[in-house]
Parts: structure tokens; sequence; C-alpha cells
């Protein structure tokens, strides 16, 4: 009775100080990103108005908003999904039907994770090379390209690895019908994956929208409001960079609404891809 | 259609010449033989049933028979299997050409993630150019052929995956006659369902006879029984035995089907 007494308290005082130790840590983890998130709230929506949609990046010492800022990430992203997706898709789409040559397709996907996490700081200084000195200034495509780089290896994974949650099954029954490979993949592959593959292009897209490293060395920043993707192009995440580390108030102040609007962004991205994925009765 | 000028003249056996005539089949997963030397023929337009215990392969003939193989580097099949005076395992047989004449229903049902009306127009618009109206006519005479229209005709729209079990494998066996194939493969097709779609499916493919040359693997002795003309008898890749399904239930020539249908191995 006293031994296996014992045995049972020693027990419950392992399994306290475990539960412990998990909850603190879960904390931990929980206070820094309320912390986070209260300081932008805090600082950002005091600096919140309609000006910020209206106004372009002002000199130092006069007011303005992110109108251009706002518009250059909204381009750079855009042409970012369409370089990166349709390419994202196909090699994805390669990589999970590829039935024969089994190692081309373990070779890409090592090669694809490597891509994935890679430092984007890498990615940046890459086109810079093979864009921006060739060219000899910073413009709005590079900064796309370096963008769908980013975005690349997210869309090539989720489509892989979605597609490869599709039953052998339906793919069978497909082709039992005579149906070529390409139209098995385009009319029943695709639907059957559709939520997986639009989650992985919001997750990709959140991401890139917040990258910094790869715009600094691309399009680095237009302080005007331009549409010319062949020339400097701003963007909220240099712009959020610059104005923060200036010693203006008003620039500060438009940080921290920068800050706000891009992580509500972010937010609502998650969101959507999470209402995509909700469960639905099977 | 048919060009009879073509037929092997090979023997037929019983009254009705055979749809489809298996010679001399080996299937090979990689270096595993499957298959041993199969000799069979497929009378036209009636149902052929194949049993055995699991791994006999039977389902692995059926695979032959449209291609399914082909997906899979490593397995691969010798000897002949002639329709119409055609080898269709030669490789310049044409897959989906092939697929179109001979469908295949699957264990389970697998409804495209489509309305039920795509789920039908989807595999006969591979093969055809059809009008509006002459699609929504195909839709409802495979439906109807299927004993599905009815219980659908008001939802052609909806999700195919909103239906029961046993409509989703109704479903799958007229979106496989909507092709109009000549010979319809069904493996296990009813071992996921109850009781009473299992009746129907089975009552189905008796009337798709009429039409249609039938192939089903079972594992349900009395299903064979019911639904099947001529029952083959497979065993660790061989064919034991072939005959009349009354024959082959009531007086089997092998003693190995004979301890088979009276369930003392398997």
């Amino acid at each position: 009775m006293s031994a296996g007494g014992a045995r049972m308290l020693r027990r419950q005082v392992v399994n306290g100080l475990a539960l412990g130790l998990a909850t603190l840590a879960t904390l931990t983890g929980l206070i820094a990103l309320v912390w986070i998130l209260a300081t932008i709230l805090i600082n950002g929506a005091g600096a919140l108005g309609p000006h910020l949609f209206t106004r372009a990046t002002p000199p130092p010492g006069s007011e303005g908003g992110l109108l251009n800022a706002l518009l250059g990430s909204l381009m750079m992203t855009g042409l970012a999904v369409l370089l990166g997706t349709p390419i994202g898709i196909l090699a994805g789409t390669h990589l999970a039907e590829s039935g024969g040559r089994r190692w081309i397709a373990e070779a890409v996907r090592f090669v694809n994770d490597i891509l994935l996490s890679a430092p984007s700081i890498v990615t940046g200084l890459f086109v810079y090379e093979i864009i921006v000195q060739p060219s000899g200034h910073f413009s709005g495509i590079a900064g796309a390209v370096a963008m769908a780089m980013v975005l690349l290896p997210v869309v090539v994974r989720t489509t892989d690895e979605t597609l490869r949650l599709v039953p052998v099954s339906l793919r069978e029954a497909a082709l039992a019908l005579g149906a070529p490979l390409w139209r098995m993949v385009l009319f029943v592959l695709y639907p059957a994956a559709r939520a997986g593959m639009m989650t992985g292009l919001l997750l990709g897209i959140a991401r890139i929208s917040g990258e910094t490293a790869p715009l600094l060395f691309t399009a680095l920043n237009n302080q005007y409001l331009s549409f010319d993707l062949t020339r400097p192009m701003a963007n909220m995440p240099v712009v959020i960079f610059q104005f923060a580390l200036s010693p203006y108030p008003a620039w500060q102040q438009l940080a921290w609404a920068g800050a706000l609007l891009m992580t509500l962004f972010v937010l609502l991205l998650s969101l959507g891809a999470r209402f995509m994925l909700r469960p639905r009765r099977g | 259609m048919d060009a009879s000028a073509a037929m092997p003249d090979f023997a037929t056996e019983g009254e009705t010449a055979p749809r489809i005539m298996i010679e001399n089949l080996h299937f090979f997963y990689g270096a595993t033989e499957a298959l041993r030397n199969i000799t069979l023929a497929l009378p036209d337009r009636q149902a052929t049933g194949m049993i055995g215990p699991s791994g006999c392969g039977k389902s692995t003939l059926l695979r032959v028979l449209n291609r399914m193989y082909d997906l899979y580097p490593g397995q691969r099949a010798t000897g002949r299997v002639m329709m119409d005076g055609e080898n269709i395992i030669s490789p310049d047989a044409d897959v989906n050409t092939l697929r179109r004449r001979i469908g295949m229903v699957f264990q389970k049902p697998t409804p495209f993630p489509m309305s039920i009306y795509e789920n039908i127009a989807f595999g006969a618009r591979l093969h055809e150019r059809l009008s509006r109206a002459e699609m929504e006519e195909r839709v409802e005479w495979s439906l109807s052929r299927a004993a599905l229209w009815d219980e659908v005709k008001d939802r052609l729209r909806a999700p195919a995956t909103g239906l029961s079990g046993g409509q989703q494998q109704r479903l799958c066996i007229a979106r496989s006659i909507a092709i109009r194939p000549e010979v319809i493969l069904l493996d296990e097709p009813t071992s996921a369902l109850d009781p009473i779609s299992t009746l129907k499916i089975e009552e189905l493919i008796d009337e798709l006879k009429t039409d249609f040359t039938i192939v089903i693997v079972t594992h349900n002795m009395q299903q064979a029984a019911r639904c099947a003309d001529q029952v083959a008898f497979f065993y660790l890749g061989e064919l034991v035995e072939v005959g009349p399904a009354a024959q082959i239930f009531t007086a089997p020539r092998q003693r190995r089907t004979q301890e088979y249908i009276t369930g003392r191995f398997g």
C-alpha cells in the first residue's frame, strides 16, 4: 500500500509538473502575441483615417497617406500571384501525378522544400543580380518576381500535398471512362482538391504581402504615386520599415497605421483560408 | 458496327459467341505472377461471375480487361485478350477507346465532386459531341437504366456526394452506361452497400444483361448464383473451373471448387 502510494504520488507530481510547464509555455507564446497585437492596435488605431487611402506618402514634416504604398503592394502582389500560381500549380501537379518517374519527383520535392525555407533576403539578392543589376534600376517587376519566387514553393507544396490526398479510386474512375490524363486532372482532381489548393494560395499571399527583405533589393520605394511597373515602386513593408525608423512623428504614425492595415489583411486571409477548409457534411 | 469478318476462329462454347476471349493470359506485379495461363471466354450479353478467395487474381483480371494496370509501372500482362479480332492488351491498342467500350464500376462508390448531371455528362462528353437536348436525354436514359432517375430527377444539379451510398453506386453504374459501352466490369459493386441497395443493384445487373456483357467479381456466393449465367472460380492466380452457374454451385467438377463453395476454405 505504502509503496504503491509513493509511486502514485510520484506520478501525480511529474504529471502536475509537466502540465504546469506546458501551460506556462503556451501562456508565454500567447502573451507575446497579444502584446504585439495590442501594441499595433493601440498605436495604429489612432492613426487610421480616410486620408490613408487618398493621399500618397508625404515628405518629412508634412501630412499624407499610404495610397502609393497600398497600390504598389497590391499591384506587385497581384503580378506575383499571376506569375507564381500557374507555375506552382503545374509543378505541384507534376509532382503528385508523375507516376513513373518517382525519383525525379522526390528530387524536385526536396529542392522545393529548400526554396520554401530559403531566407527571403537571398531571394531578394538573387533577383537584384538577375533583373535590377542588368536593367540598371529598381523596378516593380523585379519586386513582383522576387515575391513570386517566395510564393512559388508554397503553391507547389500545397498543390502537391492536397492532390495526393485525393483517393486513387477517383483517378481510376475517371480514367476508366476513357478520360485522358489532362481531363482527369482538370475536371476531377482540381475540383476535388480545390479547397486545399485555394487555402495554400491564400496563405502564400499572406506570406509574401509581409516580406520586406526581397523588396528592399528589388522594388525599393517610390515617394510618389506610380503605376509604372518598370520603375521603382512604393510598397507597404518598405514604407513601414523606413517610416518607423525615421525621427518624424507624422511618419511614425503612418508606419503604425500601415502595420495595423497589414495585420488586418493577413488576418482576413487566414480567416478566408479557415473558412474554405471548414468541415462540411460528409 | 461489329465487323463480323474480323472474328477470330476460336471454338465457341455454348450457344453465344464470346464478346471477349482471354487466351493464355499471364499477369505480373513486378516479379510476382498474379495470374497464370488464364483462358476464358466471356459470352456476349451474359453475366460472368468471378469468385475465389481474396488474392486469387479475380480483381486483377478485371483490371487487365480495361488496362487499368497501365497506370502502374512494373505491372504487365502477356498473352492475348481478343475483342473483335483485336488484342486489347497489345501496346498498339488505344486505351481511351478501349475504356469507352469496356466500362468499370468500382468496389466503393466514386462520385466525382460535381453535380449528379455533370457526373453523367463528364463521360459522355469525352467521346461524343452532344447537343444540350441530346445530353439531357442521355442523362435521363442512363439514370433510368440504372434505376435512379425517379430518385434524383428533381435534384440533378445537386452535388453527387450528397447521395446515399447505394444511390452513389447506381450513379456510377449510370455514368458507365452513359458512354454506351459494350462490356461492363463490376468489381465487388455491392460489398460496401446495405442489403436493400444490394438487391437493387443485383436486379439492375439482371436488367443490363439484355444490352451489355457483364463481368462481376464478388465474394458473395449467393450473389454469383443470382446474377451470373457463367461462373469462373479462381484460386492462387489460376482459373480452376468455369461453367454455367447452376453447374458450378450444384455439381462442381473440381475438388477445390467444391471446398470453396461449401465454405471449407477461403
